[in-house]
């Protein structure tokens, strides 16, 4: 594996002898059907990334094969068509744990996203282990998703939610974190990448700080998977959160990982279809894991098709992306920097490829509509993070984050649009 | 670019740089909070009124430049005006900020003619109409929080 730190400008011509093949971007972008379209005009330059990523053909012809070749619903009939959505689906299980590197298929749960592992943890772990004057332990850069389940929660069982502060660059002060803990301290929630600001968090000395107080961690991931490479037994974590469309797969699926041990012990928090054994009105039995946490006929499309592309990431390796989407960061980085007035938010030396920031003199919101008109796709306002506005004393913020297929070109779009923006207000 | 021309013209970023009327009042009558969560606009608007006489308007808060021109632009303009009249602005404002400018006289416009443009962008129509929804809410004598989401 390259050492990220060594990666360069011009790293694009070395010899095969070196290393893996170079980073072939134009063959990654003739998979995205969309990214050939024009918008408003322009070619489209689509850098909004942490919102959702685009498909790939592979994971929509998926999806197109699934409706057109084996729809049934699964672990209900005999017949052919249901068992064959039964296996696709729950081959897809065995996907996601290969991915993650998780022990077992069993601590595998899907959900509709992110946000609906989180309130599944909190429903049913938090409500069942979470006491008055207990603690909850959560960053200063969280996304909503991973703020309001456990303000819920500490709400409802008078528990105190705490925030671990950061630093002006957007790093977790992690020396104020160790002192935060205490044996009140149930659970430390935390993001493994911001959306709002790109800074990876140090998730092993996170977790392994947890651990000696006997605490537990759950790791929003939709920021991490897109990424990182993830291996949860070698983070160590107990519960790790992820979405399908913002790894290239469809809206509507997600991850819950657990710790088996865990997830065992914890109750179902939706009854229905699917998470029984056996039901009277005396009494119910309860389906085995990962069962008992998906009542109803779930997102099968949606698992078949996160499953593909977690096959197409898998393709071209985490580890190359990274790399890859480091150089893009650095690049744009320096780029911005160029321009009058403008003023990053969020500089942590461990940091995804999420860049936000705010010009002098021009609203987010302001910057947001002209560059659409120059084809270029950004997120403008709080992304869901108003806390972290707050602690930057900003009302919101420009905000450019990339994926495995854009490219120099495309920061250099954005840059370009951003002078017109400037032309535009001075 | 021209039709961001017609978005940001001259007089909304000069309304935008220079917002008038931009400051608390100690002794108004009413002041409603306006906030629009999409993008964070957030103002308060503060009224004096007598009987059915608007006699000054002012406001604070901070927002795109769409936002803070209209409520710079809505506050001078509906001063000294009845309540009637400011609620046919609004309803005037309103129609052409959302592409529905038939039979809309030039004359009666006067300075909001500037967000004429504004039809042309949906997602920003919001923006424009912030100050002047919560003008409405203050005027109603509602003191609860306007939304625009």
């Amino acid at each position: 594996m390259t050492n990220l730190a060594t990666v360069t400008d011009d790293d694009v011509s070395r010899p095969a002898a070196l290393g893996p093949r170079p980073y072939d971007v134009e063959k990654i972008r003739a998979d995205f059907p969309i990214l050939s379209r024009e918008v408003r005009g322009k070619k489209l330059v689509y850098l909004d990334n942490a919102a959702t990523t685009q498909k790939p053909r592979q994971v929509i012809d998926r999806l197109v094969r699934y409706y057109s070749e084996e729809n049934s619903n699964v672990h209900r009939g005999v017949h052919y068509l249901s068992e064959l959505a039964t296996t696709e689906y729950e081959n897809a299980r065995g996907t996601v744990q290969r991915f993650i590197n998780a022990r077992s298929e069993k601590e595998v749960v899907f959900t509709r996203g992110t946000t609906e592992a989180i309130n599944l943890v909190v429903q049913s772990w938090g409500r069942t282990n979470v006491g008055e004057g207990d603690e909850i332990l959560i960053s200063a850069i969280e996304h909503h998703s991973n703020i309001v389940p456990w303000q819920m929660l500490c709400a409802e069982k008078q528990a105190t939610l705490r925030i671990i502060p950061v630093n002006d660059a957007g790093e977790l002060l992690i020396d104020e974190y160790e002192r935060m803990l205490n044996p009140r301290v149930k659970l430390v929630a935390v993001g493994h990448a911001s959306n709002a600001l790109g800074t990876i968090n140090p998730l092993s000395r996170i977790i392994a700080a947890a651990h000696a107080n006997g605490s537990l961690v759950l790791v929003d991931g939709a920021q991490g998977v897109p990424h990182i490479a993830v291996d949860v037994q070698a983070l160590n974590c107990d519960f790790y959160a992820f979405s399908g469309h913002k790894v290239y797969g469809p809206t509507g699926v997600g991850v819950l990982y657990g710790r088996e041990a865990l997830l065992d012990a914890m109750p179902p928090w939706q009854g229905g279809g699917d998470m029984i054994l056996s039901v009277s009105y005396e009494k119910t039995t309860y389906n085995a894991l990962p069962y008992k946490f998906e009542a109803g006929t779930p997102n099968i499309e949606g698992v078949v098709g996160l499953a593909a592309a977690l096959d197409y990431v898998g393709s071209i390796g985490l580890d190359a992306i990274a790399e890859y989407e480091h150089g893009l960061e650095r690049y744009t980085t320096k780029r911005l920097l160029e321009i009058d007035g403008i003023r990053l938010i969020g500089t942590a030396r461990e940091k995804a490829a999420v860049i936000s920031f705010v010009l002098e003199g021009v609203h987010p919101h302001d910057i947001g509509t002209i560059l659409d008109r120059e084809g270029v796709a950004v997120r403008t306002g709080h992304h869901c993070a108003q806390p972290l506005m707050t602690r930057f004393n900003v009302p919101a913020t420009g905000r450019a984050s990339f994926g495995l297929y854009n490219t120099r070109e495309e920061a250099d779009a954005l840059v370009a649009a951003l002078h017109k923006v400037i032309e535009v207000f001075r | 670019m021209s039709d961001l021309r017609e978005l940001y013209q001259q007089v909304i970023l000069d309304h935008n740089k220079n917002p008038r009327n931009f400051r608390e009042m100690a002794d108004a009558t009413s002041r409603v909070e306006g906030y629009n969560p999409l993008c964070g606009d957030h103002y308060t608007i503060f009224l004096k009124t007598a009987g059915d006489k608007i006699d000054e308007v002012s406001f604070t808060g901070s927002g795109c430049a769409i936002s803070k021109a209209s409520a710079s632009v809505m506050s001078s303009t509906v001063k000294g005006k009845s309540r009637d009249e400011a609620e046919q602005l609004f309803d005037t404002f309103h129609r052409l900020v959302t592409g529905d400018q038939s039979g809309l006289d030039a004359a009666e416009l006067g300075r909001l003619a500037a967000f004429s443009g504004v039809s042309e962008f949906p997602a920003r129509v919001k923006c424009a109409t912030l100050a002047w929804h919560t003008l409405r809410n203050a005027l109603e004598g509602k003191d609860d929080k306007v939304s625009t989401e």
